[in-house]
């Protein structure tokens, strides 16, 4: 590794989902890492303490997953690109404090490396069981944006586009990675710095005494001052007008909390990311994202091999779900498979969009190891086909 | 920096009409967002008040100052102060301040919160951050109750106190902050009352010419919630009562002899029972690299400074 050539790490390397993570938050221009060590999310903290210190960035181990996130909103409000990096139980500390930064409108990223649970469950094996707790594990409503990489490369690019969808919203993004995919060890080949499109917060366009913090146009994200620009800054959990101020009357409060919900629902074209296979006219759609959409790929294309008509549909972005894009694939299917290393979650979601036309069939698992082929072409219907050609 | 005439307006609609009053603080509060929240009697304010004469005498710039605060009565003193000003969660100022100045270290920046809010909630993130000598000013009103929950008990509230938690009286053990504050490495530790208002603006002063880890404790009157709950009366009997126990650390009573504490000197003489001398004064002045001088030293020694 040669950081003295600059910041970004270019040219093909072979490293883990969590070294390439935070390889993509260095090239998006992260340079504040807070966090707290815990399996199997370590090795992005370890990849950021050797990195930021060395290209002017600031690492810093805090005493738990609250202090770590509560830390990267700090750092972000006074104008540097923050990340933290964890796992289950880390993830359910910083709950409170993510709500924090949706209030707040505080852009940052926040990386969850899915492990079994409940609880301690199983550190060192695969889950994907967070993902309605990423949907709404803090308290009141928001609305969370969620990325799911399904190898150390997209890993990469997803925490790159994170980055840019935090900033362009003004909002905590999450990236929903699973232990499989951060331990696993690939090919990343990492662009020339300026190759991707990243955004940047809008910074205030009028003088401090014309500033209004909560201002929005059309766009619903309002311009951001930072701590030490001179605009008197005036941040608050409570439920806040325009101006900043801490009003907590219902008036406000239904001003406020429908905004920061459409600003991210009206915003599709800004994260909405998806994988289509084979679809256009497939009468059976698999759905599957992280790891357990390598899985699914696999299962379609011998599928396929058969001569079955088997299509894949993989969100990238998996909340706010690529709702309209998933009934298009859907039109003409008589079966929806979804697969997904937990007991059923994001299936609920499948199933509210299905809302009975055609059955869904669930493929679970209470955690521990990646999802074969084998049993997604059972659930598709082709367990004979299988079985036959061992 | 003066405010948008229809913020006045929405906030203070009575005083449109009325001749503009004056306050010397006018130029560093939030004179628009008044009248605050604080019940009468409160000592809040008047820390505010001396706090803010405290960093004009340090010479630290409006543009330069952050305030952080976590949740509960003395976290609102970010709303008043003219400053860029984050309300946070329960507990998590502190953290949330560290990542402002390492993300900015040109800034200054104070936590403003209570007893509960730095040590219940938050105690973990106050241990950790005086043991890296993190570059912050952390200021805590202790009025030994969780006052706008309505006086419940907290890690203050003194053995025996009466509290709406603690009908009986509380047989907890409150901490020692000036003891816990140099145990974990605080390089500057003071306690006041809100009676000591020129004192407690003076150690405001000093403090904010300093870096590293500095803790000031504010012994403030909560009649409304504490006060009543013991039969204390208003708000200046309550600080009556306190200082009547009041003893100047280095001052005859006061313990020990002298005014400034060396480097491990005993400060079990400055926990706080409400029938025992109350023990203020500055304890611990001493210097000690921060977080950032480290974190500097280090890389540097090792060559990967950028």
């Amino acid at each position: 590794m040669t950081p003295e050539k600059g910041p970004v790490l270019t040219g093909a390397h072979f490293m883990l989902g969590d070294q390439a993570c935070a390889e993509g938050a260095i090239y998006a221009g992260c340079r504040f890492f807070a966090g707290y060590p815990i399996t199997p999310a370590t090795e992005v903290a370890e990849r950021m303490a050797e990195r930021l210190p060395s290209i002017g960035g600031q690492y810093i181990q805090m005493e738990d997953e609250i202090g770590s996130i509560a830390a990267v909103l700090g750092a972000s409000v006074a104008g540097v690109r923050a990340m933290t990096a964890t796992s289950g139980p880390g993830f359910s500390l910083m709950q409170e404090n993510l709500g924090l930064g949706f209030m707040m409108e505080v852009p940052c990223v926040v990386v969850n490396v899915q492990r079994g649970g409940p609880s301690t469950g199983l550190p060192t094996s695969v889950g994907q069981q967070d993902m309605m707790q990423a949907r709404f594990g803090s308290h009141g409503d928001y609305q969370a944006i969620a990325y799911t990489p399904s190898s150390p490369q997209e890993a990469f690019e997803l925490t790159i586009q994170a980055f840019s969808t935090a900033e362009r919203l003004r909002t905590p993004v999450l990236v929903m990675m699973d232990e499989v995919v951060g331990h696993m060890r690939e090919r990343v080949v990492i662009p020339e710095p300026g190759k991707r499109t990243i955004a940047s917060r809008r910074l205030p366009s009028v003088p401090p005494s014309e500033y209004r913090p909560y201002r929005v146009d059309d766009d619903l994200v309002p311009e951001m001052a930072l701590a030490g620009g001179g605009y008197s800054v005036r941040m608050t959990s409570l439920t806040h007008d325009e101006l900043g101020r801490a009003v907590t009357d219902t008036a406000t409060q239904s001003v406020l909390v429908p905004r920061l919900l459409r600003k991210v629902i009206e915003h599709r074209e800004v994260y909405e990311q998806y994988e289509l296979r084979h679809v256009k006219d497939a009468e059976v759609l698999v759905v599957a994202y992280g790891i357990t959409g390598r899985s699914a790929t696999g299962a379609v294309e011998t599928a396929r091999a058969r001569g079955a008509k088997v299509g894949l549909f993989r969100p990238r972005t998996v909340w706010p779900f690529p709702s309209e894009a998933f009934l298009r694939a859907a039109r003409t299917v008589r079966r929806v498979v979804v697969a997904e290393i937990n007991m059923g979650q994001v299936v609920l979601e499948i199933e509210r969009l299905v809302a009975g036309r055609c059955p869904v069939v669930r493929v679970t698992s209470p955690g521990g190891e990646v999802l074969s082929p084998e049993r997604i072409l059972e659930a598709c219907g082709q367990e004979r086909a299988v079985k036959g050609k061992r | 920096m003066t405010p948008p005439s229809d913020e006045r307006r929405v906030l203070t609609p009575e005083t449109e009409s009325a001749p503009p009053r004056h306050h010397p603080l006018d130029s560093v509060l939030r004179s628009e967002v008044l009248p605050h929240i604080w019940c009468p009697g409160c000592g809040i304010g008047v820390a505010l008040g001396a706090f803010l004469q405290g960093l004009d005498r340090a010479g630290i710039p409006l543009e330069k100052r952050v305030l952080v605060g976590g949740i509960g009565c003395s976290s609102r003193v970010v709303y008043y102060a003219r400053a860029d000003a984050y309300h946070t969660t329960h507990g998590r100022a502190i953290p949330f301040a560290t990542g402002i100045k390492l993300a900015n270290p040109s800034l200054h920046v104070t936590v403003f919160a209570g007893d509960g809010d730095l040590f219940a909630i938050g105690g973990n993130h106050f241990i950790h951050a005086a043991r890296r000598n993190m570059d912050l000013l952390v200021v805590c009103i202790n009025n030994f109750n969780y006052g706008m929950t309505g006086g419940q008990a907290g890690p203050t509230t003194p053995h025996d106190a009466k509290t709406t938690t603690t009908p009986s009286g509380n047989f907890e053990f409150p901490f020692n902050l000036p003891q816990l504050a140099a145990a974990v490495g605080a390089v500057y530790v003071a306690r006041w009352t809100t009676l000591d208002v020129r004192r407690l603006r003076d150690c405001f002063t000093e403090a904010a010419g300093k870096q590293g880890f500095r803790f000031v404790e504010v012994l403030a009157p909560c009649p409304v919630s504490f006060g009543k709950n013991n039969d204390i009366g208003s708000g200046l009997d309550e600080m009556d009562y306190y200082r009547g126990l009041e003893q100047v650390w280095g001052t005859p009573g006061g313990l020990p002899s002298r005014i400034e504490v060396r480097e491990g000197s005993d400060l079990s003489g400055t926990d706080i029972s409400l029938h025992r001398p109350i023990i203020v004064g500055k304890f611990v002045d001493r210097a000690r690299p921060t977080f950032l001088d480290n974190y500097k030293a280090v890389l540097t020694a090792k060559g990967k400074a950028p």
